[in-house]
């Protein structure tokens, strides 16, 4: 029965969208109903075929989608690293911008690409493979929903192709991180909430009597996304044959909305969720408790109250009222304690196992990971201070400050975690090579500490140079000059970019060889326990 | 509590033991909600929503959050066509739209940007990085031919500069059938055209490009208006119309320069006062 509605339905969606293809107004609009019927009559056919057949009884964990999310993860960590250390050449050598990939390759087509892979993509990826893993284990229960899992997996990567291929056709709301438009945005919440609903409903079938600390983090993350996608994209479209959509809102109100949304994708995609993974991989990695039961009730509380009202400082001196930014401010520097709070929690995780920093490489990876959470989560509230944020806003400071977060903390806890889940959900005894480890802990160590060097920088420069007056009260710079000062600077940034994609590269190799280099240990059957 | 030696027992509020009725710290009643899902759930959405109602709700109700200005109207469908691609095109991620009120920006790029001045712009352009320059009041700031020249090859007009070349939208000829939707979709969401702008959305469209047009009188009817009768002055005339581009061809380049060169002109910053501006009217 079941299967012949699921028949029906991809039928009439793959009809609807010949339809939509052969009416749409744009082009972006036009490819993504062909990928949407292409999809849907795949799996038309697929139905079609496994019609009937029966299907054998599922115990155990669920691993299958955590290993398809950690391939992905590792897929588009590489795309998007790559498209990222592309677009900062870009930036030092303009010539980048192909003549011939003009109105598709330019820079302001490519930036949301790049933030969109590595925030949705890889952190996205990397956030639901790490959730459906750890939410099995500390609840000891298999995952609830059944092949609902595969939906959300194979939802989202259709979200991102949808998103990536739309932003360089041009089809983008130009709202920062939330460029998809309304079809993708509408997709993705249906996604989202069976997302929601395969994450609750395991945390309500567990056999232990509290949820785990991660999955308070997980959960919240979750909601709280689910929140600030729907609030920031209410947009109504044009047309239904095009992709195009009009904002809800304008102006003023907008802007506080856009930034409540950009504040908090950081503060709960890149954040809570995050700290859920930290919450599990560190004390599983440095076998050893987390460091404090209050501390972890006090900080999240604290954290997530407080996050959501940090983002007006991203509209100091704007146009926004007075009020509104002085409370961002307010809150972005309260925010700096329970940020810290998990800062500590996670590393004195680590008393009695300072050794294995050492060690192992793995720690290391992780140990480092929040101390790059540390740095930037003091760097963050004493930048939303006014004085700071009016020489720091529009400069390259800022960027800098989301790589060092991006790149240090999250990027750096989600390899360990990679490095961590692979050997297990392959049943393979150990990585392949602890020292490739080493040597893609150094890369990546160095790339960030030459992104942020080189953005603090320019950052400061330009900031110091746009301001600049001589005796008689003159401007002293032309914006041009600014630009030409900064070149040194960008180069020095792309190298680093060059390096943390090479040890990206070598984390790949290295997880490759673990699967295919060596056989498989026949472990006991994961069965829920723990 | 017996003991062997002769000495009176301690009071239990010494030993802390026994009668001393146990207290129950609030972090122990936190188990309350680390046991059950469905109210961690709730809690957890109630503590997050908190924050966004108190920035962004009042917004919309308290009066001097826009400031009362004349001058600001909608686009006009080119205008609106050319912030079209400027949005397509990712313009926002290097260059802002958002005058801040320190010396070296009103030096650099005018007066501050006000609220009013983007209350029609859905969704806003303020931007947040300048790896460019400031555009909120570019508009007349160059000719055409610089805008064009420097939209075909920036580094032929700026040698310094890292911006992308958009010489392909001289060749994107541009069509306004869908002028009327995208007009009408925005009157939905507020934006004040009024159904002859959306009727005649089209007929604007190419009237901008051509100031000797039959259509352009109708256009400057429609989207200049006074917004106060009672006294003699006459509202300024902001529409810009001419052939943006020097083409016949009406193309995306001509859309996109019509957009640059009325960024920041709708006020008038010579009788402006913010005093004036600040008082409900």
């Amino acid at each position: 029965m079941w299967d012949w509605i699921k028949i029906a339905v991809l039928g009439l969606v793959a009809l609807l969208a010949a339809l939509t293809a052969n009416f749409a107004r744009d082009l972006a609009y036009q490819v993504h109903a062909l990928i949407v019927m292409a999809v849907a009559a795949g799996l038309f056919i697929y139905t079609v075929r496994t019609a009937g057949e029966e299907k054998p009884a599922a115990t155990g964990y669920m691993d299958g989608v955590v290993r398809a999310g950690v391939i992905a993860t590792a897929f588009w960590g590489i795309a998007g690293f790559l498209v990222g250390t592309f677009i900062a050449f870009q930036l030092a050598f303009p010539q980048l911008n192909f003549d011939f990939l003009q109105g598709y390759g330019n820079f302001g087509r490519l930036r949301p690409l790049h933030t969109s892979a590595v925030i949705f993509a890889f952190g996205g990826n990397a956030l639901i493979a790490s959730s459906l893993y750890v939410v099995q284990r500390t609840s000891a229960a298999r995952l609830w929903g059944g092949n609902a899992a595969w939906f959300v997996f194979w939802g989202y990567q259709l979200f991102i192709v949808l998103a990536a291929t739309g932003y360089l056709m041009g089809a983008t709301q130009s709202r920062e991180y939330a460029e998809p438009e309304w079809y993708v945005d509408l997709w993705l919440t249906i996604v989202w909430v069976v997302y929601l609903g395969i994450f609750l409903g395991t945390i309500v079938k567990r056999k232990e009597p509290h949820i785990y600390v991660a999955n308070w983090f997980y959960l919240s993350f979750i909601v709280t996304v689910a929140m600030l996608h729907v609030v920031n994209n209410m947009a109504i479209p044009v047309s239904f044959m095009g992709a195009r959509s009009v904002s809800a809102m304008a102006g003023v109100q907008d802007a506080m909305t856009q930034w409540w949304y950009g504040h908090n994708a950081v503060g709960f995609f890149l954040t809570a969720g995050f700290l859920g993974m930290m919450y599990y991989f560190v004390p599983k990695q440095a076998e050893r408790p987390v460091f404090s039961y209050k501390l972890s009730i006090i900080h999240f509380w604290a954290l997530i109250f407080i996050y959501i009202w940090a983002g007006p400082h991203h509209l100091h001196y704007t146009a926004l009222p007075d009020w509104a930014s002085t409370l961002g401010m307010v809150f972005s520097i309260i925010l700096w304690m329970p940020s810290w709070g998990g800062m500590i929690n996670g590393l004195m995780t680590l008393s009695g196992a300072w050794d294995k920093i050492r060690t192992d490489p793995i720690i290391r990876m992780m140990v480092i990971s929040i101390g790059f959470y540390g740095m930037s989560t003091f760097e963050g509230p004493m930048m939303s201070i006014r004085a700071v944020n009016s020489l720091s806003h529009y400069t390259d400071w800022t960027i800098g400050h989301v790589h060092s977060g991006a790149l240090g903390w999250n990027g750096m806890i989600t390899f360990g975690a990679l490095y961590f889940l692979t050997p297990r959900l392959w049943n393979r005894a150990r990585l392949y090579s602890l020292s490739l480890v080493n040597w893609h802990f150094w890369l990546a160590t160095i790339g960030i500490v030459l992104y942020a060097a080189s953005m603090w920088v320019t950052g400061i420069m330009e900031g110091l140079m746009w301001r600049e007056v001589d005796a008689q009260g003159f401007l002293v710079n032309s914006f041009a000059d600014t630009v030409s000062a900064k070149f040194p600077m960008y180069v020095v940034r792309g190298l680093g970019g060059v390096l943390y994609l090479t040890g990206a590269i070598i984390m790949c190799y290295n997880l490759w060889m673990t699967v295919r280099g060596q056989k498989e240990v026949s472990a006991a059957a994961a069965t829920p326990a723990e | 509590m017996s003991t062997d030696n002769k000495k009176p027992p301690m009071p239990a509020s010494a030993t802390g033991v026994d009668e001393r009725p146990k207290k129950r710290s609030i972090l122990d009643r936190h188990k309350i909600l680390e046991t059950n899902a469905t109210l961690l759930l709730i809690f957890s959405f109630l503590v997050v929503t908190v924050g966004g109602i108190v920035q962004i709700a009042p917004l919309f109700y308290l009066e001097n959050t826009i400031e009362e200005v004349e001058g600001v109207r909608p686009y006009t469908p080119l205008e609106l066509a050319g912030r079209e691609i400027y949005v397509r095109e990712g313009c926002y991620v290097c260059h802002s739209q958002m005058i801040r009120p320190m010396r070296d920006e009103v030096e650099r790029y005018g007066h501050y940007s006000l609220a009013a001045e983007s209350m029609y712009d859905h969704p806003f352009q303020w931007g947040s990085k300048r790896t460019g320059p400031d555009l909120a009041r570019v508009g007349g700031r160059y000719s055409d031919a610089w805008h064009v020249d420097h939209l075909i090859d920036p580094q032929a007009v700026v040698p310094e500069s890292v911006m992308p070349p958009y010489a392909y939208l001289m060749d994107k000829e541009i069509t306004p059938e869908y002028m009327g939707d995208l007009l009408s979709t925005h009157a939905m969401v507020g934006v004040p055209y009024t159904e002859d702008m959306i009727a005649n959305a089209e007929a604007d469209f190419y009237a901008q490009l051509d100031p000797f047009s039959d259509g352009y009188d109708g256009l400057v009817a429609r989207y200049i208006v006074d917004e106060n009768p009672d006294d003699d002055r006459e509202p300024r005339n902001t529409i810009v119309a001419r052939n943006f581009d020097g083409q016949d061809a009406v193309t995306e380049m001509d859309a996109l320069v019509a957009y640059l060169q009325m960024l920041g002109t709708l006020v008038d910053f010579s009788t402006f006062t913010p005093e004036e501006a600040a008082m409900p009217r």
